[in-house]
């Protein structure tokens, strides 16, 4: 019965999606107040709905209730409570119900606190956002129900995959979908505007807070991904350039674009195009990675059940969302002014080379990503792409622009000086190229790669601390304190440097471990002893354990540094009975210049196990730097000019910045 | 360049990746061909069950064409597959060999007496060694071999009698079968 109603509720939902999607749009177009007045009730009506529809099955997973298929086949009574609920999003048609229930969050955002737009583009941004809506509920109506009944119920579930029993499965799928989702705001913004032929100033100050949030939680949502990896698989990478992780990556490099080229058409009026397109393009890689991972046109390790009907419906829906505004793109763009003018040396020629930078980054991944595919569907037969290929571009691409970004905050618009930059970084230069001579040696081994690493990550974190200086300076009043003189900044400045500094940190823990990590792969019998540097790790041996729903063997380790004790570890290998699947559960001794990492391989012979063993230096700073680009996007949205702006719709931004 | 043009470019890319996507929807990218079509088959010998004693030798098959189904008791797919393998067997049209692939000499041969034996010689593999060579990487997997040792085709999967119509009997008919 109650399944019934979690599937009533969504068709309900359905159907005022479609009214929200359309009739409003009519109402515009025809200026008829009755069917305008329909998107904001509509909206909020759906959204709820679909919040309904998602805690039922969320319930039915709680009882389990294996009467549910969907349930059946991801959940087992066994299961522990957290890992039932997170469950939800275990499989395909609770993921898609995910995505509508996260859309519907987006939604009830919008039209609470997207008040103060003119009437007709707030209508047209809901109406749109319905019409997004619309397609995913079809889709999951029509091929991924995940209210589908099991009559006769099954005795006991099938469990979720034990590689997903983790407590990063409850909060990475969730927060990466409102990254992902949260771009589908930028893109009803966009549409809106082309249909308003509204492309200015304010239009780029009203989107700009909403793509720096989703932009936020997609950061973190990829750091928590990618933090799981390296603990859980148990190989101590954190990174595999796999197609499911380049579909999210892809999205955050045009989202980046998006935002600093936001930036100048909020400024300067320029880029107004570009962003557009932009903002389209962000939202379209988050389809398309929808679809590269639902679909099975690519294999990868987050393999999920293929089903071309499902594929082919996705596709569909890609051709009428990207098709249709691309079209709309081609017919409205080009009527859309250009900005002001702008000099070679800029801080819109950097933001410009920023935006190529980035998009070129995110072209060369999609090309990776789908070259397999490609050369397939040409008759070429099956090749595979992987982190050589990747490794090589994307470093070699993305170099350039990290030097640039501590140029370009420097730069005055419309026009800059060379000298006058190279003056104000002359310090900065001096401890990059220290640092990048100092650090390696340090560390005991010099490479260029470390070198220029190091380097580009002392530049960043140097440059913005200029940049602060730079901004104390230019605005400071003789009469006030530093303390004063630091909190009249604008908090966008500060979300603007937290946000680099937080390349900076990433830039130098990704060059420190792979520069510097070391890897042993033993034979470890009791109180056997591996040595690395200054570092021994004795092996205490391994004794059984009964988990809630699986049987562990857990290692002992004791680590000691010159003698003394600095950590104990405790590294399982885990049997999931259920599912008939072992696990590896690495043991981590985080700590800020390096991880100590230990993981279990196979038992041999007498007591004795085949050990893996990871130094890993500085890998913390790679979601450190994560969390901190994050906590600056979020710092720039509580900007006090975004509420300002959005009460007197100015247009001319100078006056509040 | 005319103005509207330019502006049309990231739709027409876009209808070009939507081209090659719907292709790929209908490519199966887990179906790796098999390096080994075409070259000759691994030479082997190992024990043959239920005949102990007795080994296979594969030299022994030039001249002949035959088939090798890698299958073993532990594997689902295997028994989808078995009634048709059966059937196969009944028409007595082709030398099947079965290879039992990672299993328990008693556990195989409980299958073959509960569900009837399609093979004319089955083959243990118990550690695994005649599949590295063969690169077989999931069962079932079966290999169509020439008069001359020579591989000419390699199915993944349980056989369907589609499969055998389409790909494996015109096959046949082409060696002289």
């Amino acid at each position: 019965m109650i399944p019934a109603i979690g599937e009533l509720t969504l068709i309900l939902a359905f159907i005022l999606s479609i009214i929200q999607g359309t009739l409003p749009l009519v109402g515009v177009w025809k200026n008829k107040t009755t069917l305008m007045n329909l998107a904001v009730p509509t909206a909020r009506a759906q959204s709820l709905l679909i919040l309904i529809s998602f805690a039922i099955l969320m319930y039915s997973f709680y009882i389990n209730d294996f009467s549910v298929l969907y349930v059946a086949s991801t959940s087992n009574s066994q299961l522990p409570t957290m890992y039932r609920l997170a469950a939800v999003w275990g499989g395909h048609e609770g993921s898609m119900l995910l995505w509508v229930a996260i859309l519907s969050i987006w939604t009830i955002a919008v039209t609470l606190f997207a008040k103060n737009l003119p009437d007709s583009f707030r209508i047209r941004l809901i109406a749109v956002m319905g019409l997004v809506s619309v397609g995913f509920l079809a889709f999951i109506l029509f091929t991924s129900n995940p209210f589908d009944r099991l009559i006769p119920a099954a005795l006991d579930g099938r469990d979720l995959n034990p590689l997903l029993q983790d407590p990063g499965m409850v909060f990475h799928p969730p927060v990466l979908y409102m990254g992902y989702v949260g771009f589908s705001v930028a893109f009803a913004f966009a549409i809106a505007a082309l249909l308003d032929g509204r492309l200015d100033n304010a239009w780029a100050r009203w989107t700009r807070p909403w793509t720096t949030v989703a932009w936020a939680f997609l950061t973190l949502g990829i750091a928590f991904g990618s933090k799981w990896a390296y603990y859980e698989l148990g190989w101590g990478g954190w990174w595999f350039w796999d197609a499911v992780e380049n579909a999210s990556f892809m999205p955050w490099l045009v989202g980046t674009a998006l935002i600093h080229s936001l930036a100048v058409t909020e400024k300067r009026g320029a880029f107004k195009v570009w962003t557009v397109l932009l903002s389209i393009c962000a939202f379209s890689l988050s389809l398309l990675g929808t679809f590269l991972v639902r679909s099975g046109v690519l294999t990868s390790v987050h393999a999920f059940a293929t089903d071309p009907s499902r594929g082919l419906f996705i596709l569909l829906y890609l051709v009428i969302v990207i098709g249709g505004a691309l079209l709309l793109f081609a017919l409205r763009a080009p009527n859309v002014g250009l900005g002001e003018k702008f000099d070679v040396v800029s801080r819109e020629s950097f933001l410009l080379a920023n935006n190529v930078v980035l998009v070129t980054a995110a072209g060369s991944v999609l090309l990776g990503t789908m070259y397999p595919l490609l050369i397939d569907a040409l008759g070429g037969g099956k090749i595979s792409v992987g982190p050589p290929y990747f490794d090589a571009v994307f470093v070699a691409i993305m170099a350039p622009g990290l030097f640039l970004m501590g140029l370009g905050p420097l730069a005055k618009w419309k026009k800059a000086s060379i000298p006058e930059i190279g003056t104000r970084l002359k310090l900065a230069a001096v401890i990059s190229v220290v640092s990048a001579l100092l650090v390696p040696s340090v560390l005991g081994k010099i490479s260029l790669m470390a070198a220029v690493g190091v380097f580009m990550g002392a530049w960043i974190v140097s440059t913005t601390l200029i940049l602060l200086q730079n901004r104390i300076k230019a605005k400071q009043l003789a009469s006030v304190s530093l303390l004063e003189n630091l909190k009249n900044i604008p908090l966008a400045f500060y979300g603007m440097l937290l946000a680099h500094l937080g390349i900076g940190v990433f830039v130098l823990g990704v060059t420190l471990v792979k520069g510097y990590e070391s890897e042993q792969d033993l034979r470890m019998e009791v109180n056997d002893v591996a040595k690395i540097g200054d570092l021994a790790f004795v092996f205490k041996g391994a004794q059984k354990i009964q988990g809630p729903n699986y049987i562990s063997s857990q290692g002992k380790f004791v680590v000691t540094e010159d003698g003394k004790q600095i950590a104990l570890l405790y590294p399982e290998k885990r049997f999931y009975p259920v599912q008939g699947a072992t696990m590896t559960e690495a043991d981590i001794e985080p700590g800020v210049f390096k991880d100590l990492y230990v993981s279990l391989g196979e038992p041999l012979e007498k007591g004795a196990w085949s050990v893996r063993i990871y130094i890993k230096p500085f890998v913390q700073w790679i979601w450190a730097g994560c969390i901190i680009m994050a906590l600056g996007g979020l710092l720039a949205l509580l900007d006090r000019r975004y509420r300002i702006a959005n009460k007197n719709l100015s247009s001319r931004a100078e006056e509040v910045f | 360049m005319n103005r509207t043009l330019k502006f049309l470019i990231p739709l027409a890319l876009f209808l070009v990746a939507v081209g090659f996507l719907t292709k790929g929807l209908f490519l199966n990218p887990r179906e790796v061909p098999s390096p080994l079509v075409g070259k000759p088959a691994p030479v082997f010998t190992a024990p043959i069950l239920g005949e102990a004693g007795k080994r296979f030798n594969s030299a022994d098959m030039k001249g002949q064409v035959w088939l090798l189904n890698v299958w073993a008791s532990w594997c689902a797919a295997c028994r989808d597959e078995h009634p048709l393998l059966m059937d196969m067997a009944q028409t007595k049209r082709i030398v099947m060999h079965g290879l039992a692939y990672k299993d328990v000499d008693a556990e195989a041969q409980q299958v073959l007496i509960a569900m009837g034996n399609p093979y004319n010689k089955v083959i243990t593999d118990t550690d695994g060694k005649i599949g590295i060579d063969y690169g077989v990487y999931g069962v079932p997997e079966t290999y169509l071999i020439d008069k001359a040792g020579i591989i000419r085709y390699k199915h993944i999967g349980p056989l369907t009698p589609e499969i055998l119509l389409t790909k494996v009997v015109p096959l046949l008919k082409e060696l002289g079968v």
